[in-house]
């Protein structure tokens, strides 16, 4: 209709940080409900397991809504594939959650008191990863600002660097975790250890698909 | 033929008179709030202030600096003295095309096509004279020129708004102190602003209110205005109080308040280019209207513009400004968001200073174009989240349909014309 009007297409940024937000709410519910897993709490732990499959759902909705509005002919500072490829990993993190959370109500799964601050631990520095990521993705809006050069640039970067330095902290405290249940594994039900082991590579995933936006941030970044 | 316009003298010219007004009235309704809803878009000016400011200096413009592009297009697409015998031809051309251009326009907004009233005028007399007339009356070296300049305007103003933004980001945004920075290279960007717009205008347009300068006059106080802009400018920078908490969720909204400031400047340079452009779509044919019949049906006399037509013309704008501007700029500012001052700024400077070179040239090109030219060359430096490049599409189509379509209308009017009155 009037062509400065239609020269102008609606941001992607917001979006992506708002959907990244959302991941890290769902992602956040994690702490509260292993508490609720290790009191044996299942009324508590139904609703907290409810919630992360909400705040996944809403999540892809603003997933989908992004996608629809980031059509062929856009032109935009970064790459439109790259930015698509940086919202479906972000994306990846909130299922994890979801299926974790998933996984343990399904089964009802308990962990022996032994494992237990470890294995908080364990996830709670995987959660650093993603909000790490989350922090990382916030600068989006400043990256913007600065057309994606110089000072930002350098800040964003050296978010991804921690970010990366978390995900090793995860690796070394997951194999920690592996060897621990090795040590007692013959003393529990067979099929509860292979859904440990299970519970256990899924949370390295959280820190893992964290890792990955870090690296879709960086190639949106290297243009 | 004389009788012919003594006798008709105030018909032609009030019908005439009420085209032009008319058209007038639609530059000032739509394209201004195109020129002016960038900066209400980025947050630099409410509606209400960009009205004020657009009236004030679209008028400024038109009257001041409108006098060449009048002039081309009220003489210099046709090569009137092929016509001293029939001059009541060149009189019901210019009619038919004011009014071409003006029905032409009507029907694009009602489909939503972006057309631009400066390619409607051109389309229009370009048509009438080569079909009603003859081929050989149109000047067509000229009219291959100002096709030219319409491919080169938007290109130039995107060129000039990268480099605008680039050294914008180079100087300012990614540094270490990026406020601090803006505080002192943005009253520079003030200065280039009145600057470039004082000297195109000191040389180009003010002999009709009596003022002749020398260049080196005109470059000297264009000189001096540009340093009162920049004075007044730090005035109001350093008045801005930063407060803690502003940059607490975006790094950069204090530094986007310091060009805040300087797109108010940029903005009045903008209507000013706007007006300087534009207006001569009014009043260009009722200037060559007015010309022939005032002097009895004598062409190429060596007239001045008379000084009521340019006063019209502006007046025009700024009535259909007032009446039916806003809303077109409340809509465009809402609509754009995403552009903010650091970009908005370059964007206009780039596009005014193209627009404001063209016009002290007597080169009539679209504002609009110019800007989106603009808007794009920001956008190359990665300073713009996302573009519709679909908008080139659409407007390399109302190209090829406006010149057409403006050139059969008139026809048809001229032939209507020519039909009631001999």
């Amino acid at each position: 209709m009037n062509p400065i009007l239609d020269l102008f297409a609606e941001s992607p940024m917001k979006p992506m940080q708002t959907h990244m937000q959302k991941v890290e709410e769902c992602v956040d519910i994690l702490p509260a409900f292993l508490d609720a897993v290790f009191a044996q709490d299942w009324d508590e732990m139904m609703v907290m397991q409810k919630r992360t499959r909400a705040l996944e759902n809403e999540a892809d909705e603003l997933k989908k809504a992004l996608r629809l509005n980031l059509p062929k002919g856009l032109f935009m500072p970064v790459s439109r594939i790259d930015l698509l490829n940086l919202l479906s990993s972000q994306d990846k993190i909130a299922n994890k959650a979801k299926d974790i959370a998933g996984l343990i109500t399904g089964r009802r799964m308990e962990f022996p008191e032994s494992t237990q601050a470890d294995l908080k631990a364990y996830l709670t520095r995987s959660i650093d990863a993603a909000k790490q990521a989350g922090k990382a993705i916030r600068q989006l809006d400043e990256l913007l600002e600065s057309g994606f050069k110089g000072k930002e640039v350098t800040i964003a970067e050296e978010m991804i660097t921690e970010l990366d330095k978390i995900e090793n902290d995860v690796d070394v405290l997951q194999i920690k975790m592996r060897r621990q249940l090795f040590e007692i594994e013959d003393t529990l039900p067979a099929v509860d250890v292979i859904f440990f082991y299970k519970v256990i590579e899924w949370v390295g995933d959280l820190a893992d698909l964290s890792q990955q936006v870090g690296s879709r941030l960086e190639l949106l970044l290297a243009r | 033929m004389g009788e012919f316009f003594t006798e008709y003298q105030m018909i032609l010219i009030g019908l005439a008179g009420v085209f032009g007004l008319l058209m007038a009235f639609g530059i000032g309704a739509n394209d201004v709030a195109n020129a002016m809803g960038t900066s209400v878009g980025a947050k630099a000016l409410t509606v209400k202030q960009a009205i004020i400011i657009a009236m004030i200096f679209e008028f400024a413009g038109a009257f001041l600096a409108g006098g060449e592009v009048t002039s081309t297009i009220r003489k210099g697409i046709i090569d009137a003295s092929s016509m001293v015998d029939t001059p009541e031809l060149l009189v019901f051309g210019m009619m038919a095309s004011l009014l071409a251009a003006g029905i032409w326009l009507i029907i694009a907004s009602y489909f939503g096509w972006p057309v631009s009233t400066t390619h409607s005028i051109v389309g229009a007399i370009v048509g009438f004279a080569a079909v009603g007339i003859g081929m050989e009356v149109v000047q067509w070296g000229k009219v291959g020129s100002i096709v030219a300049s319409w491919v080169v305007s938007p290109l130039l103003s995107g060129t000039m708004a990268f480099a605008l933004f680039t050294s914008v980001q180079k100087l300012i945004l990614n540094t270490d102190d990026p406020l601090k920075n803006a505080r002192k290279y943005v009253p520079f960007y003030m200065f280039l602003a009145g600057f470039m717009i004082a000297l195109v205008t000191l040389m180009k347009g003010l002999k009709h209110v009596g003022i002749d300068l020398s260049f080196g006059q005109s470059l000297l106080i264009a000189i001096g205005f540009g340093i009162v802009v920049l004075l007044v400018g730090k005035v109001f920078i350093s008045r801005q109080k930063v407060e803690a908490n502003d940059d607490k969720d975006f790094h950069y909204a204090s530094v986007e308040r310091v060009f805040a400031v300087l797109m108010i400047v940029t903005a009045c340079g903008m209507a000013f280019a706007h007006g300087s452009n534009d207006v001569a779509n009014a009043i260009g044919p009722l200037a060559a209207v007015v010309s022939v019949v005032e002097s009895g049906g004598t062409i190429g006399a060596k007239s001045e513009l008379p000084i009521w037509i340019l006063l019209l013309g502006g007046g025009g704008i700024v009535i259909g400004l007032a009446l039916f501007g806003a809303p077109v700029m409340k809509t465009i500012g809402k609509r754009i968001t995403e552009l903010t001052p650091s970009r908005g700024f370059a964007a206009e400077l780039a596009a005014a200073t193209t627009v404001v070179v063209a016009s002290g040239t007597g080169i009539p090109v679209s504002t609009t174009h110019t800007l989106v030219g603009a808007v794009l060359g920001v956008g190359m430096a990665r300073g713009i989240a996302a573009l519709n490049l679909g908008v080139l599409k659409n407007i390399a189509v109302s190209w090829v349909v406006t010149l057409p379509a403006g050139a059969i209308l008139s026809m048809m009017f001229f032939f209507m014309l020519k039909g009631i009155f001999l």
